[in-house]
């Protein structure tokens, strides 16, 4: 089960303030982290705690494919993004790094900043603990829920070599 | 090869006429790739792969990720392609060390196509100009604008480094089928009008998540008409309206420039006439004018001639979505004679060697440098805020680049304009943003 507090944003959030071109020389998931949301909320890297919850509206993590967005986000301690839409390659590097997130408009909409919320990833269910209202995201098709399950791509692939 | 072709292309007709849906030329290549006849939107498929590509930004956690899955090589050492061009000529020390963990990478696996400063080039220029890409490929890049290479009715799209590492060992991976955006573009463009304003529009009409997850298929006359520089361009911001790939079917412009070029065989493929798309929009190009987008999205597409009062700081030339011969004419054709405004830095940056060095031969080169430009080496600096005309507190650049999110070229605080490379050259003359036909 996971519980946080939330750290809400708008649309459009894109990968360049998720983690600016100008810390791309490093893979260090740490160091990474400290520079994590730095260009739209230059305080996040020092409030956020481990278990916080990121709640977005649409397109979160659009522009670049860079996995140091996901990375980043996953090593500052957030347990999970929760949006209306997220981009493309955003929405995969997650999955493939093991950054847990889950599309639920009616909870984005339900969900104010500094809220505290709980979600159980395998049920999709998604509970605002200071307002009692609970929400049900859209689960993941089956493939992907193998690919979480095997523990990300990388085991995958690891398993399919095997063979 | 020739004759392979028209075979590939008579047994495409062949199964036509047995199918009973309609396929894009999206789901055809797709299809292909997986050993199938059709395939449908929505659709889970593992697809085999043409080539895999990635930078100094991306290959590095690609490398450490493929060291983990235990493979003992990459599935083929000809079908991948690793390109530092973001950070170099290595800009720091972290940045050298990134691009050795490349250079030692492809030197244990036999990676010929991992490229040197001076004989390189931006990815996504160079890897179709030295015929590494061809129609009918099924492509995928550790970058988001691996989807350029659409321009030559390949399937082509960006991943992440982790995808690459596990495509690097297995040689395919997995795709959702997309569903598709069919774009018709009518009429006959007015001057100084580029696939630049083109797909700026487009991006103006849907928004950055226009066709999220969807392929854009750009079609019509004026496409037919748009030589593949204007191409690149177009498919190069696909990613911007957030989709999966952008795709132009192949044609007597595309033969031109793939003949000669090309390192393997090739297929071309179309969409069907009763292929199925999820919506049809049509654009009049006769109406268009010159566009600018404004801070802090590709979505904002405005005419020029509401920008006229926009100040200046810098102006970038270059990049993979404008960094051509045919661009830097453009920005020659307007810069000869005149000079750089004295409260503007011009940066240009031809996009591969080759490209380098026919500026110069061309005479582009010392035009621009007599105008007062920065003509540097082939690198995607400045784009992404990397180096190499990097922002300050409050400044303001226009860039024939592709993206301008908040604090994209420097400081958080700075913006940056997207336009074609007629409005960024006459805007460096200007010291404000302007058209061509402003100047006397």
């Amino acid at each position: 089960m996971i519980k946080g507090k939330v750290h809400k944003y708008g649309s459009n959030v894109d990968t360049d303030v998720i983690i600016p071109a100008r810390y791309l020389n490093t893979t260090d998931p740490a160091e990474l982290a400290s520079h994590c949301m730095e260009d739209i909320d230059a305080d996040f890297a020092q409030n956020v705690q481990e278990g916080d919850i990121i709640v977005a509206e649409d397109n979160f993590g659009c522009g670049s494919s860079r996995e140091h967005a996901p990375i980043s986000i996953k090593a500052s301690g957030v347990s999970i993004v929760i949006a209306n839409t997220f981009a493309r390659i955003f929405y995969r590097n997650s999955i493939n790094t093991g950054l847990p997130i889950l599309e639920c408009p009616e909870a984005v909409a339900g969900i104010s900043n500094g809220d505290e919320v709980s979600v159980d990833i395998e049920t999709g269910i998604i509970t605002n603990n200071t307002t009692g209202k609970v929400f049900t995201a859209k689960a993941f098709p089956p493939f992907m829920q193998g690919l979480i399950e095997a523990g990300g791509l990388i085991n995958y692939a690891r398993e399919r070599l095997k063979q | 090869m020739p004759g392979d072709d028209r075979f590939y292309c008579t047994l495409q007709l062949e199964l036509v006429k047995e199918r009973q849906m309609g396929q894009t030329i999206t789901q055809k290549i797709l299809a292909a790739h997986c050993g199938r006849e059709q395939v449908e939107a929505g659709e889970l498929i593992s697809a085999k792969l043409d080539l895999v590509l990635g930078n100094d930004i991306t290959a590095p956690i690609a490398i450490q990720e493929f060291e983990k899955i235990g493979a003992k090589t990459v599935f083929d050492p000809a079908r991948v392609a690793l390109v530092p061009d973001h950070s170099t000529p290595n800009k720091d020390i972290k940045s050298a060390q990134l691009v050795k963990m490349l250079r030692e990478f492809s030197k244990k696996h036999g990676i010929v196509n991992f490229f040197e400063i001076g004989r390189m080039g931006i990815e996504h220029t160079l890897l179709p100009d030295l015929g590494l890409v061809g129609p009918g490929d099924a492509v995928i890049g550790a970058d988001s604008h691996t989807c350029t290479y659409g321009a030559l009715g390949a399937f082509s799209t960006g991943v992440g480094s982790t995808d690459l590492a596990s495509a690097m060992a297995l040689g395919e991976t997995w795709f959702k089928v997309p569903e598709a955006i069919k774009f018709v573009y009518h009429g006959k463009p007015n001057k100084w009008i580029s696939g630049k304003d083109y797909i700026l529009h487009t991006i103006g009409i849907i928004g950055v998540d226009g066709a999220l997850y969807s392929s854009m298929e750009f079609t019509g006359e004026a496409i037919e008409s748009l030589e593949m520089a204007g191409r690149f361009t177009m498919c190069n911001m696909a990613i911007e309206a957030g989709a999966k790939n952008g795709i132009i079917a192949p044609d007597d412009i595309t033969m031109a420039y793939v003949t000669g070029r090309a390192q393997r065989p090739y297929t071309l493929y179309k969409s069907d006439s009763d292929a199925v798309y999820k919506q049809v929009i049509d654009i009049d190009v006769s109406k268009l004018e010159l566009q600018v987008s404004f801070p802090h999205l590709p979505e904002n597409a405005r005419p020029v001639s509401e920008a006229t009062d926009i100040r200046i700081d810098q102006s970038v030339i270059g990049s993979c979505t404008n960094g051509r011969i045919e661009d830097l004419r453009v920005a020659a054709g307007i810069l000869k004679g005149r000079k750089v405004h004295p409260d503007v830095r011009l940066v240009v940056f031809p996009a591969t060697q080759e490209i380098y060095l026919q500026a110069i031969n061309e005479g582009l080169t010392q035009i621009m440098v007599e105008a007062g430009a920065a003509v540097s080496t082939p690198t995607c600096g400045p784009c992404l805020g990397g180096h190499m005309g990097v922002l300050a507190d409050g400044e303001r650049a226009i860039a024939t680049t592709n993206r301008n999110f908040v604090g994209r070229m420097g400081h958080v605080k700075s913006e940056v304009y997207l336009s074609g490379p007629a409005v960024a050259a006459a805007s460096a003359v200007l010291g404000r943003i302007g058209s061509p036909d402003e100047l006397n």
